[in-house]
Order: C-alpha cells, then sequence, then structure tokens
C-alpha cells in the first residue's frame, strides 16, 4: 500500500505574483514561495500586464531556487512539473510556461499545465486532508467569480460565473471611487467593520434564466451613481457605509447562490477559494449560513488564498495521477476555460 | 566550447548549437506562429538530430534585446529555465550585434533595422575590424531619420538589414545620400547560428551571467511608466 511519494515543483505567474512552490502528494506543502509585485502596481491603481511580466522574468528563477533549497529537495527528485497556463494575463502566463517547459525538458520531468481556478480551488485540499470530492465550491478573486461543483478531482461542473465584473474587481473598482486605492479588497473590508452596512441598500443582481450566475458591474453602477447624487446634493460621504453597505451587497448574493447549490444538489459541505476568498465579511456570512444548514465550511488560510504555487502543485498532484502530461508546445491561454484542455 | 543559442525577439525562431568555430545545427523558422509554442519542439528537433546530451552545453546564448517584449521573454525564460535545470550560465547577446554578425567580413558599414513600431526603430551601426564585430553606435531606439543621418554623417557605404527593411525601404531610398545596399534573405533576419557565434567572443571576453540574474534589455520602458514618467515632468 506504500506507494512512492510522488514530489511537484509547481510554478504560478498568471498575474501579479511570481510564485514556486515544492508540494508532496498533493496535499504537504514542502516550500511556498511567492515574490508579490503588488507594491510597484499601487502606483498605476492596478495590475499593469507589461510590468508585471518583466516582474514575473526578472524573479522567476530566484522564487524557483529558493521553493527548491526551502524544501531541501533538488530538481532531480522532482516527479513532475507543474505550471498555470491559464488563465490569466498572456504575457505573464507565457513567462512561467516558458521557464517551467525549458526546466520540465532539461530535466527530462514530466510537465503538467493547470488550470488557474483549479488551482485556487485545490488550495482546500491542502490545510484540509479529510476534504475530498464531490463538494461545492465557491471561487472568488480579482479575475474570476465561479460556484462550481467538483465532482472529482480534475472534473467540474461550473453551475454559475459572473457575466460581467468579477467580484473582486467590484471591490478593486468601488475602492478607487471612494478614494481607498489599490488593492481595494482589503481595504474596504477593513473600512466595512466600522460602517452600517444597511445605510445604503445597494441592488442585488441577479441573472434572468440563469440563478445561480452572478452580475457586479450594475451594483458597482449603483455605487458610483450613489457617490454622484452625493456630491451633486452636496452631501458628505460615509466611506464606511458605502464600503459595508457594498461589501454586504456582494456577500449576501454570494451566499445565496452557494447555499442554493448546497440544497438542490444536496451536499453536507461547501469550499471557498480565491483571494476574496479571504474577506473577513464573505467568512463570517458564510459561516454564519453554513452553521444555520448544518454544512461544514472549508476555506484555505490567506496565504494559500491569494495566488501561490503550492495551490498550482495540489492540482498538478490530481492532474498528474489522472495521467495528464502536456507537451513541448504548451502555450499560455489567456481565457481557458475550467474543465477544458 | 559548446554553445546553444536562442533568438525570439522578432518575428523569426532561432535554435542552434556551435562547437567552438563550428555550426553542428541551425533551426530557423519565419512564420507567423507563436514562439511559444515553436522554441522548444525546434531544440528538441536539434537534440535528436544531432543525438546532443544537453549537459554538454557549456552556456546559453540567448538575444537579450531589444525586440518584440513578448518574444524576448519568450526566449529569455526558456534560457532562463534550461541554465536553472542545466547549471549553466548565459550569455545575453544584444540582438542588434547578433544580426550585424550575420554579416561578418563586409568592408562596408551594417546597420541593422528592426521595426519598433512607434516610428521607431532598434538599431545600431557596426563594422568590421580585425576579423571582429566593431560598435560604432551601440543598438538603440529612434526615429528612422535620425539613424539615416548619422549613416550620411559617417559618409561611408551601408548594408542595412532587419524586418524593418521592408518597412523603411522606400524612405532609405529618399534619404540616403552614401550608397547603400539590402542583405539577401539567408543573412538579412535574426540567426541564432550567429547569437552563438558571437556569444562565444562575449564569453571568452567575459561576458556571460548567471540563469537567476539575467533579464531582457528592452531599451524601452512599458507604456504605463512612460506615460507616468510624462505626467510627473
Amino acid at each position: 500500500m506504500s506507494e512512492k511519494d510522488v514530489l511537484i515543483l509547481a510554478i504560478e505567474s498568471s498575474c501579479d505574483e511570481t510564485a514556486a512552490a515544492v508540494v508532496k502528494n498533493g496535499r504537504e506543502v514542502l516550500s511556498n514561495i511567492i515574490s508579490s509585485q503588488i507594491e510597484l502596481h499601487k502606483l498605476y491603481g492596478g495590475v499593469v500586464p507589461e510590468i508585471a511580466s518583466r516582474k514575473h522574468i526578472e524573479k522567476i528563477n530566484q522564487v524557483i531556487e529558493e521553493a527548491l533549497i526551502e524544501a531541501g529537495v533538488t530538481l532531480e527528485d522532482m516527479d513532475a512539473i507543474g505550471v498555470t497556463y491559464g488563465p490569466g494575463l498572456v504575457g505573464a502566463l507565457l513567462v512561467g510556461v516558458a521557464e517551467a517547459k525549458a526546466i520540465s525538458y532539461a530535466a527530462g520531468k514530466p510537465l503538467v499545465g493547470v488550470h488557474h481556478i483549479e488551482g485556487h480551488i485545490s488550495a482546500n485540499f491542502i490545510e484540509n486532508k479529510e476534504l475530498e470530492p464531490p463538494f461545492p465550491c465557491l471561487i472568488v478573486s480579482g479575475g474570476h467569480t465561479h460556484l462550481v461543483l467538483v465532482e472529482d478531482y480534475g472534473k467540474y461542473k461550473i453551475l454559475g460565473r459572473t457575466r460581467d465584473d468579477a467580484a473582486g474587481e467590484a471591490f478593486d473598482k468601488v475602492a478607487r471611487a471612494i478614494g481607498l486605492g489599490y488593492p481595494g479588497g482589503p481595504k474596504i473590508d477593513k473600512l466595512s467593520k466600522e460602517g452600517n452596512p444597511e445605510a445604503i441598500n445597494f441592488p442585488k443582481a441577479h441573472v434572468a434564466d440563469a440563478p445561480y450566475d452572478f452580475s457586479f458591474s450594475g451594483l458597482k453602477s449603483a455605487v458610483l451613481n450613489y457617490l454622484n447624487g452625493c456630491k451633486m446634493r452636496g452631501e458628505e460621504i460615509c466611506q464606511a457605509d458605502v464600503a459595508a453597505s457594498f461589501q454586504k451587497a456582494v456577500v449576501d448574493v454570494l451566499v445565496e447562490h452557494a447555499m442554493m447549490a448546497v440544497k438542490e444538489y444536496g451536499y453536507d459541505k461547501l469550499a471557498l477559494a480565491g483571494g476574496v476568498a479571504s474577506n473577513s465579511g464573505l467568512r463570517s456570512a458564510m459561516k454564519e449560513a453554513c452553521e444555520k444548514n448544518h454544512i461544514k465550511l472549508y476555506y484555505p488560510s490567506p496565504i494559500l488564498c491569494t495566488d501561490n504555487a503550492a495551490m498550482i502543485g495540489a492540482a498538478a498532484y490530481y492532474e498528474y495521477k489522472n495521467g495528464t502530461r502536456s507537451g513541448l508546445d504548451l502555450n499560455a491561454v489567456p481565457n481557458l476555460k475550467l474543465g477544458e484542455r | 566550447m559548446k554553445i546553444l543559442g536562442i533568438d525570439s525577439s522578432g518575428l523569426v525562431a532561432s535554435v542552434a548549437v556551435t562547437e567552438d568555430d563550428n555550426l553542428l545545427a541551425e533551426y530557423t523558422v519565419n512564420y507567423k506562429k507563436t514562439h511559444s509554442q515553436t522554441l522548444l519542439p525546434m531544440l528538441d528537433e536539434i537534440v535528436k538530430m544531432t543525438e546532443l546530451q544537453l549537459d554538454t552545453i557549456d552556456a546559453i546564448a540567448v538575444a537579450a534585446g531589444p525586440g518584440s517584449f513578448t518574444g524576448l521573454r519568450i526566449g529569455s525564460a526558456t534560457a532562463k529555465g534550461l541554465g536553472l535545470a542545466l547549471k549553466k550560465p548565459l550569455i545575453p547577446v544584444p540582438t542588434v550585434d547578433a544580426l550585424a554578425y550575420n554579416l561578418w567580413g563586409t568592408e562596408n558599414v551594417v546597420c541593422p533595422l528592426m521595426d519598433a513600431r512607434r516610428n521607431q526603430v532598434y538599431t545600431g551601426i557596426y563594422e568590421f575590424e580585425n576579423g571582429g564585430l566593431k560598435v560604432i553606435e551601440k543598438q538603440m531606439a529612434v526615429g528612422i531619420d535620425e539613424i539615416a543621418q548619422k549613416l550620411n554623417d559617417l559618409g561611408r557605404k551601408v548594408v542595412f538589414l532587419g524586418d524593418g527593411v521592408p518597412v523603411y525601404k522606400q524612405f532609405l531610398k529618399e534619404a540616403m545620400d552614401v550608397p547603400f545596399d539590402f542583405a539577401p534573405a539567408h543573412m538579412n533576419r535574426q540567426r541564432a547560428g550567429a547569437v552563438a557565434s558571437l556569444g562565444h567572443f562575449y564569453a571568452l571576453a567575459g561576458n556571460i551571467q548567471s540563469a537567476k540574474e539575467h533579464q531582457p534589455d528592452y531599451l524601452r520602458l512599458s507604456q504605463a511608466e512612460r506615460e507616468r514618467a510624462e505626467k510627473k515632468k
């Protein structure tokens, strides 16, 4: 029964974090190195793709070498190389993909291309050894908002997704509008604690005929209209109330859809993933709803919610076990769909 | 010394292996297919065809810019990944130097022109002296009129090459006061053979770096940085 351990070197460069990790058997993180560029992008109020790509190429070898050293392993010990090949910023993805392919080729190790969202979902396996599919998962980040049924490892059924802005994107835009700056998520979350979430009644958009889909651009516009209205009437704006009311509007919809999925498909567990899964408002509202409905809630630690390579290593492990192998012609796919290859 | 050369700075994708003054293999494709999909399969073809043991390579020479930002990074990331796994150093070869090296031995002045968009070219001015490449004007991003002026001032015959030639041929015909010519098909685009072979000399001169420290020299800021700098003025 004692199968040989499987070690994976994973690389992630889909947006503004250059990351590498070594993961054992998909669930044990031996190292998780992240070089964040966030301070650089703050100057521009958001991620600048060309700057992100330049930073990736500057840092990538250092990050990989640190990951190997911290894990106390060498490249020769690896069983496979995992890499995010989509979705994300194409120029940024290409750095990781070209690097991973070259390493895989020169070291004679199999290459496993990983879907970024599959990585976020798999982040839950790392700290919750007992969690196994099937379960529903809500993935919310700056680039994605998906409600997914994880039917098996590497097998997904997408129940709903955003029709326009990702939830995290709406946080960034609203944060900018009320003068909080980038990145908006953590700033709004913090300020929300001082505000009244019932102060302003922002709309909670539902998409006709697609009960699980999300739409956040209407909410964003409603916030902007509210701010303009206040300005025109010369009323003072309470930033904290706007932040709290906006956050509640987003969180309510996310919780509502997740609960609907759990009930309709008859699950007693639910997982959260993605950068916005660190949002304290979302966590506490989801916890409350889950407790009320006797559902076990899983979510990764903040360090595994943000973009990282450990989650890519976890996903790569299950793809590797399933026999997935990528070729030397693996390309970056900026709009890669979950479950497609 | 065995050197792997890589150039993906422009439309051309090219991989070559040289051993001292011997070109073992070169694979050059000038076709609109993404370098991300072609570069490593091309290297693999060379490896198989020449029964090359990758770990016998002493260094990896890479066209290190200027060029297409994304193209440069695909070449650099490939070189960095190979360097990391093989534990070999990199030789960063300025793209325009390597282009000029295609015309080794000419008595004329050599002026590579790479289309840099925004009415600019990546270019430089070179000549050959005592069997080596001599840089008269280091690679730069300038307007085509500016480089034409510099060449006219030099007063010597020029050979042009590079993907900027088709773009500016008509302009040059009108702007040049000195005699000039255009290099033929087999030597007028990026070739990894030239990158590796010039890289050999640069390596001997001590111009090597670790795979970790290497990054492309874009010769240009990103658009966002440029706009930010202009606003600050």
